[in-house]
């Protein structure tokens, strides 16, 4: 089994040449015949040269993007096509569209005042769908916060991420984390933390609990983007998931930005792939905007990562078409043409439509009617989530600790006294009540 | 003709209330009471606080040509944009964008002070300074002491915008000083606003030790005072009387000043009471001539700070009072802080130490 998911990992093209590439000698430093010697050390097994040569980033050649589809949705290497049914399809398609809209509109109602904060995913939604879709449902998913297509095609209803966002009683967060943080346990989503790269480490903790797990049948995935993947949290992540053997697909959306650092003020050497070999880990580079490349990708790494208790890292390579959040102005550091250039020709929906289009199962009609349910969807959710109060002001001191110590609840009391004393200097009517 | 002004005006109440609406969830805890007096003669001009800020750190770059500034997203100004124009005006190799790492940050500007330079570091928010705390424990803190005087990294200024801005949460609110409070050889300072920002920044970049400078984020442009031009600095380790009374002593930092300024006033108003208000300023080394002395004139004592209460930096004032004014005092000390949970999102209101849970501890210290 180990064997056959090793094997089939190498069918694929970009796989096979990055392969060729990391084992050929050229990058080597050369060995002279029959003077062939090995050194031992613990740290190092490999052969003695007298040649002193330095090593950089033009030392290998660039990792290849693999790609399924052509701009223009048709499919380069017919092998390449997974087979997925059409009524998958359809739904990775109409997530996508739900994504979008989800995105133009809580964007706008941030603007109006209605939510504190927002996020968009343009750019990035053949990322989310095409993972979501490979994975298996019950694998366990670390996000980063750029994920919300995962949550919607696992079945989190836009109900429950709008509610979340306004905070409201039925926010199973219970109103105490900003918009767009996400959870949801029977659905294997772990709740999204802000603080970058937390929950990388994380993730490879889980994927080695999992291992542990009899007749495991299931991976971690973590997402993180090429900024987070500067961080300490980060590397300790890599190295811990190489050398303790943990099934975990480490999935970065590389998407040009953070906030407004461009990746070439992030890094240098060749993104965040090259790392992967470095330390011993599998690792692919796939187009993000291409969902069914990142589809066979993921597919393939969580084969591997379950059959041989090894990570996978996959670089999703993208533009994040949005400003970072509602906090943030793009264009104060980047030009609207530039970015003009990722919203047509790239962008993973324009992709994936064609290519549903061109199998026949895909036409304006349905492109429309998707567009206003999911509209319809959005705008109907807001105006319910809106009408909801926010949870009882106590939920500020539950679930600290599992049980609430003397010292919490005395505070409880006091507040509970200060509040009936000034009932009218807080916003009680906005809150749920005993 | 008529439908239609009726049209567009229908349109525009809908957007004032939109905007009544908004301001309304975000409206703050506080009102802004600007600084009247100059710290010195001469020329001023209107600054907030994030300009304030981008001054002082513009004097630096200008007459000290080892000074840089950098961190994530710096080199366009900074999310907050306090290094706007900065880069432009002193190049990319003074101010400019670091990778996305705290931990890096903090060490990387411990080795540029240590190697000679003057380096004023920003971290995006102060709730993500922890990655880096272990170079700002273990070495900028200790490194004087542990080379027995031969190293020292006093030319590294830390800044990290901090405290509740009405919507930020658990990770964009948090007050982190009482972390570093427990760390000698550290220097932890917060401004009220600009005149005291500019100061107090100049001194922590010139001062021979480490320096962390939290920034009351909610501050940056709500905050606006007439700051001078020129450069002046203001003293470190000592705290401000800012109104005088005889009934207690009102003590907080950063944005809560501004609670406790309130406060004194609706006491005057409502209880008659007048109180001596001191904005701490220095949270480590800290002013406890300022305090004590206070203290022992009025006998009641109310400290109120945003972080947690358990361990926050009150029960070190708390406690040193106690010990220092024991005889003196008419009513234990109190304390009005954020309660002992993470900063939540929507409970803001009923989370922070407001001026009506102040009022109600001042009252209580009165009537003790």
């Amino acid at each position: 089994m180990a064997l056959k998911a090793g094997a089939s990992v190498l069918r694929l093209n970009a796989l096979r040449s990055a392969a060729v590439r990391l084992l050929s000698t050229h990058t080597r430093p050369e060995v002279e015949q029959n003077k062939t010697k090995y050194a031992e050390f613990p740290g190092a097994k490999a052969p003695y040269v007298t040649e002193m040569k330095f090593l950089n980033e033009t030392s290998y050649d660039p990792i290849p993007i693999y790609r399924v589809l052509d701009n223009d949705g048709s499919v380069i290497e017919k092998r390449e096509e997974p087979s997925i049914d059409k009524e998958e399809l359809i739904n990775m398609y109409k997530t996508m569209v739900q994504i979008t809209q989800l995105d133009k509109i809580l964007y706008e109602s941030q603007r109006q005042g209605r939510i504190s904060f927002y996020m968009t995913n343009y750019g990035e939604e053949g990322i989310h769908i095409g993972t979501a879709a490979a994975l298996d449902a019950r694998d366990l998913v670390f996000c980063q916060y750029r994920e919300v297509g995962v949550f919607l095609y696992r079945g989190v209803t836009v109900t429950e991420l709008i509610n979340q966002c306004y905070g409201n009683h039925e926010d199973s967060g219970k109103g105490r984390s900003m918009p767009i943080h996400y959870g949801d346990k029977q659905r294997h989503l772990v709740t999204i933390s802000s603080p970058l790269g937390t929950q990388i480490p994380q993730a490879v903790g889980a994927a080695y609990a999992l291992k542990r797990q009899p007749n495991n049948d299931r991976c971690v995935i973590c997402f993180f983007g090429d900024g987070a993947a500067s961080e300490g949290d980060a590397f300790a992540a890599f190295n811990f998931a190489a050398t303790l053997d943990c099934p975990v697909v480490l999935f970065c959306r590389n998407n040009g930005y953070a906030i407004s650092t461009p990746t070439s003020e992030q890094y240098k050497g060749d993104g965040i792939a090259a790392r992967g070999p470095s330390l011993g880990i599998r690792t692919v580079r796939v187009d993000g905007t291409d969902t069914l490349a990142v589809y066979n990708a993921v597919k393939q790494a969580r084969e591997f990562a379950i059959a041989n208790n090894k990570p996978v890292l996959i670089e999703a390579m993208c533009y994040r078409v949005g400003h970072h959040s509602t906090s943030d102005d793009s264009t104060a550091y980047r030009s609207v043409e530039e970015i003009q250039k990722w919203t047509k020709d790239e962008s993973p929906l324009q992709k994936f439509k064609l290519y549903l289009e061109s199998k026949g199962i895909w036409d304006e009609d349905a492109e429309k009617s998707a567009l206003k349910e999911s509209r319809n969807t959005v705008v109907r959710t807001m105006q319910d989530a809106e009408k909801k109060k926010m949870p009882h002001w106590k939920e500020m001191l539950e679930d600290v600790y599992y049980d609430m110590p003397p010292r919490i609840q005395k505070q409880m009391q006091q507040m509970e006294e200060h509040l009936k004393k000034y009932p009218d200097k807080y916003p009680l009517d906005r809150f749920q009540t005993d | 003709m008529a439908s239609l002004v009726t049209k567009k005006s229908g349109l525009f109440v809908r957007l004032v209330k939109n905007v009544n609406d908004c301001t309304k969830r975000l409206s703050s805890h506080f009102i802004y009471y600007p600084d009247n007096e100059k710290p010195v003669e001469g020329e001023t001009t209107k600054m907030n606080m994030m300009q304030a800020i981008n001054n002082a750190m513009d004097l630096t770059l200008k007459t000290d040509p080892t000074a840089v500034v950098f961190g994530e997203d710096v080199a366009f100004g900074g999310v907050f944009r306090c290094a706007l124009g900065l880069q432009e005006k002193y190049g990319k190799e003074r101010v400019f964008n670091t990778p996305l790492c705290e931990q890096g940050i903090a060490g990387f500007g411990i080795g540029l002070a240590t190697a000679g330079a003057t380096a004023i570091a920003e971290i995006q928010f102060a709730d993500y300074i922890f990655p880096a705390f272990d170079q700002i424990i273990n070495e900028a803190a200790k490194i004087r002491y542990r080379s027995g005087g031969l190293f020292d990294c006093g030319a590294l200024t830390i800044r990290a915008p901090s405290g509740a801005v009405g919507h930020g949460g658990l990770y964009h609110s948090q007050s982190p000083e009482a972390f570093f409070a427990h760390v000698p050889g550290l220097r932890v300072v917060v401004p009220r606003g600009p005149i005291t920002a500019k100061g107090l920044l100049l001194s922590c970049i010139r001062e021979r030790d480490p320096c962390l400078f939290l920034e009351p984020k909610i501050l940056y442009r709500s905050a606006t005072e007439e700051v001078p031009v020129e450069d002046y600095t203001l003293p470190l380790g000592k705290a401000q009387v800012l109104r005088q009374g005889d009934a207690a002593t009102l003590i907080g930092w950063g944005t809560q000043v501004h609670v406790l300024l309130e406060v004194a006033q609706m006491a005057e108003e409502k209880l008659g009471v007048k109180c001596d208000v001191i904005d701490l300023q220095s949270i480590l080394p800290w002013d406890e001539d300022t305090v004590c002395n206070s203290v022992k004139k009025t006998g009641r004592c109310v400290i109120a700070h945003e972080a947690p209460l358990t361990s926050g930096f009150g029960a070190e004032l708390a406690a040193t009072i106690q010990e220092e004014c024991f005889l003196h005092l008419e009513a234990p000390v109190s304390r009005v802080a954020g309660w002992d949970a993470p900063f939540p999102h929507v409970f803001e209101p009923f989370y922070l130490p407001d001026k009506w849970r102040c009022l109600q501890a001042l009252t209580d210290t009165l009537h003790y």
